[in-house]
């Protein structure tokens, strides 16, 4: 109960950091993106007083207000659910913006995130079992992959298996012609047609990072004492591996997940620009490109969000599985 | 019992005193050659080609007839922009990871010596910047500066990327602070200035030394990342902004692969030689990793 709390408190004392960063960025950066973002929409329709006093809400101003009030106002608009206008999407709310790209982001990160831990971990088991075997002599190959940027093996994938060879379409999230989204098969199938290959250049470029500390906490964990005292109980090389060692190897990796997830997030955005994805790091950059800071400042906040509901998550699942951290606090 | 005295055996020869560098591997000799060959063309590259952005109407041709690697859309020589290219992203390596070698040790080496509330201070900030997703917070920032130079960049990521480093430094500092030779040493009065640089300093070195290598391949990747998508720094040549112009020039369409190519590739293998070098300093944190198998060591063998 202690370890909940203890662990409820820093994702609060987390979310609060977030929100007032958030909050502060575009108060501390020179130039004025309030009266460059209301030049912008004014030029797509008319600029209602309530829409202008969103934005200021949201980016600042030097108006009237102190950065004390304009800060309550913040945090109340955002406890409405009221991100303010995006310009790039005219005249959709920001917040519908993010409700149509993140499902689509979630699905594609969370599946490719999940299968590349689960490769990763059981190659790298493999790889620490059996330590000069061929699968342990994969470890520099897949190092170096993991240091190729994302975006590159995107390219690179994409002027392969679409362009040379053309396997796998080149951009997009679904056949925008001829399925209707919703759930049906054509559609579903589509989907996943079109998700293989942003799916597999981030399953490729991240399964060595797993397997290397998977494989490393293997061995760590293999001249431990009580494997060879399972040894010497006699019990089958099978149950030692996956009972005695791969457990006890495998709870680095599962925290490290959870720290892992933000340089997923990071390196799908770049990612999703390559395939034109329709996800939220598509979005970020569209915004970016058309100095859209309201849709800038609420990608970022729901990323952030994201990542710390993850880490969360994966905090509690770990107090489950390894009761000494619920002792020790 | 035999098997137990021949293990002890091995163990205590295999040992040696103190070990300062780590030995010669082949991965280490790999790392290190690919490593040294990238930063002496980033070092003297630059001098020896032609202007990078001199324009010629020979556009998109391949490699051979006087450039190495072929030109540009609008006949700019790619092997000249590599080598000025290879310069930048070094720099950006070198300065960031400068920078957060010393901010981890900041938070992470004081805050654990020091203890109590600045260690939980201290500990729940880099925490928090832990959770805070890095390359969002990046591109937030760059978008609101519209000209930006090299410097700021770098800053931006080292303020984004110390943590991780920061709390495994934590983790040691912590476990070599409560060992008993520096308890020996706060008894006889040494002062705490020194027990932190003599005493628990040098046992943190080899750690240290791969964090630096950690933070800068973080750093030459987000730098590439961050100008692929058009917020690197303004008038600069890295890595990423041959890869910006490549993706707009739509060499991969033309099938441009000379244009494409030799960036990432040299991204990949700088990556790759540092991860390299990276595992031998491993092999000296954590002597469980020598590349000795348990088998051997044992003398009999697991048959799984």
């Amino acid at each position: 109960m202690r370890y909940l709390l203890r662990k409820l408190v820093f994702y609060v004392v987390a979310l609060w950091a977030a929100l007032t960063l958030n909050f502060l960025i575009p108060r501390l950066m020179p130039g004025n993106p309030v009266d460059l973002m209301l030049s912008k929409l004014a030029t797509k329709g008319p600029v209602t007083p309530t829409t202008r006093a969103a934005i200021e809400a949201l980016l600042g101003t030097d108006s009237h207000t102190s950065l004390w009030g304009q800060y309550w106002k913040y945090l109340h608009q955002l406890v409405s659910g009221n991100l303010g206008t995006s310009v790039a999407y005219f005249p959709a709310p920001v917040s519908q913006v993010i409700g149509q790209t993140l499902p689509w982001t979630v699905g594609l990160i969370g599946l490719a995130t999940v299968i590349s831990f689960a490769i990763g971990i059981l190659l790298g088991r493999a790889a620490g079992w059996r330590r000069g075997s061929w699968i342990d002599n994969l470890i520099p190959v897949t190092t170096m992959l993991q240091s190729v940027p994302y975006f590159w093996l995107a390219l690179l994938l994409l002027f392969l298996l679409g362009s040379t060879w053309p396997l796998f379409p080149l951009n997009g999230g679904y056949d925008v012609y001829s399925v209707t989204p919703g759930w049906n098969l054509p559609f579903l199938q589509s989907v996943a047609y079109h998700g293989a290959l942003p799916a597999l250049t981030i399953v490729i470029s991240s399964i060595g990072g797993w397997m290397l500390g998977m494989r490393n906490m293997m061995v760590s964990t293999l001249s431990e004492d009580f494997v060879v005292t399972a040894e010497a109980k006699g019990l089958t090389p099978r149950r030692i591996r996956s009972r005695y060692v791969a457990r006890n190897a495998i709870l680095p990796s599962i925290s490290g997940f959870a720290i892992s997830l933000g340089f997923v997030v990071a390196g799908s955005i770049v990612t999703e620009a390559v395939f034109s994805y329709p996800g939220i790091g598509s979005a970020l950059l569209l915004a970016v490109g058309n100095n859209d800071y309201a849709l800038m400042q609420g990608v970022f906040l729901i990323i952030t969000l994201a990542v710390l509901g993850a880490n969360l998550l994966v905090d509690l699942l770990y107090g489950v599985i390894d009761p000494r951290t619920r002792a020790r606090s | 019992m035999a098997i137990t005295t021949e293990g002890a055996v091995q163990a205590a020869t295999a040992a040696p005193a103190r070990r300062r560098l780590p030995p010669m591997t082949l991965k280490l000799a790999v790392g290190l050659t690919i490593a040294g060959v990238i930063i002496l063309f980033g070092v003297v590259g630059p001098l020896l080609v032609g202007n990078p952005s001199t324009v010629r109407d020979i556009g998109l041709t391949g490699p051979g007839n006087g450039f190495v690697l072929g030109t540009t859309q609008t006949g700019q020589d790619v092997f000249a922009q590599l080598a000025h290219a290879t310069r930048g992203s070094l720099i950006i390596g070198v300065v960031v990871g400068a920078l957060t070698l010393l901010l981890s040790s900041f938070f992470g080496i004081v805050g654990a010596f020091v203890g109590g509330w600045a260690d939980e201070a201290f500990s729940l900030f880099t925490n928090i910047m832990l959770v805070i997703p890095g390359l969002p917070l990046v591109i937030l920032i760059s978008s609101y500066v519209p000209n930006k130079s090299i410097w700021l960049v770098a800053a931006v990521l080292a303020i984004t990327s110390w943590a991780g480093s920061a709390r495994v430094l934590r983790g040691f500092t912590l476990s070599v602070r409560s060992r008993d030779y520096v308890l020996a040493a706060r008894i006889s009065g040494e002062k705490r200035w020194r027990i932190l640089l003599v005493e628990i300093l040098p046992n943190l070195i080899p750690l240290l030394a791969s964090q630096v290598v950690f933070a800068v391949i973080f750093a030459i990747l987000g730098e590439a990342g961050l100008s692929f998508l058009g917020l690197g720094a303004s008038g600069s040549f890295t890595w990423g902004t041959m890869l910006f112009y490549a993706q707009n020039g739509l060499a991969l369409r033309l099938g441009a692969w000379w244009w494409f190519a030799p960036p990432g590739l040299a991204i990949a293998l700088f990556g790759a030689a540092l991860s390299l070098i990276n595992f031998s300093i491993d092999e000296i944190i954590n002597p469980k990793l020598r590349s000795q198998t348990r088998a051997e060591r044992n003398k009999w063998s697991v048959k799984a």
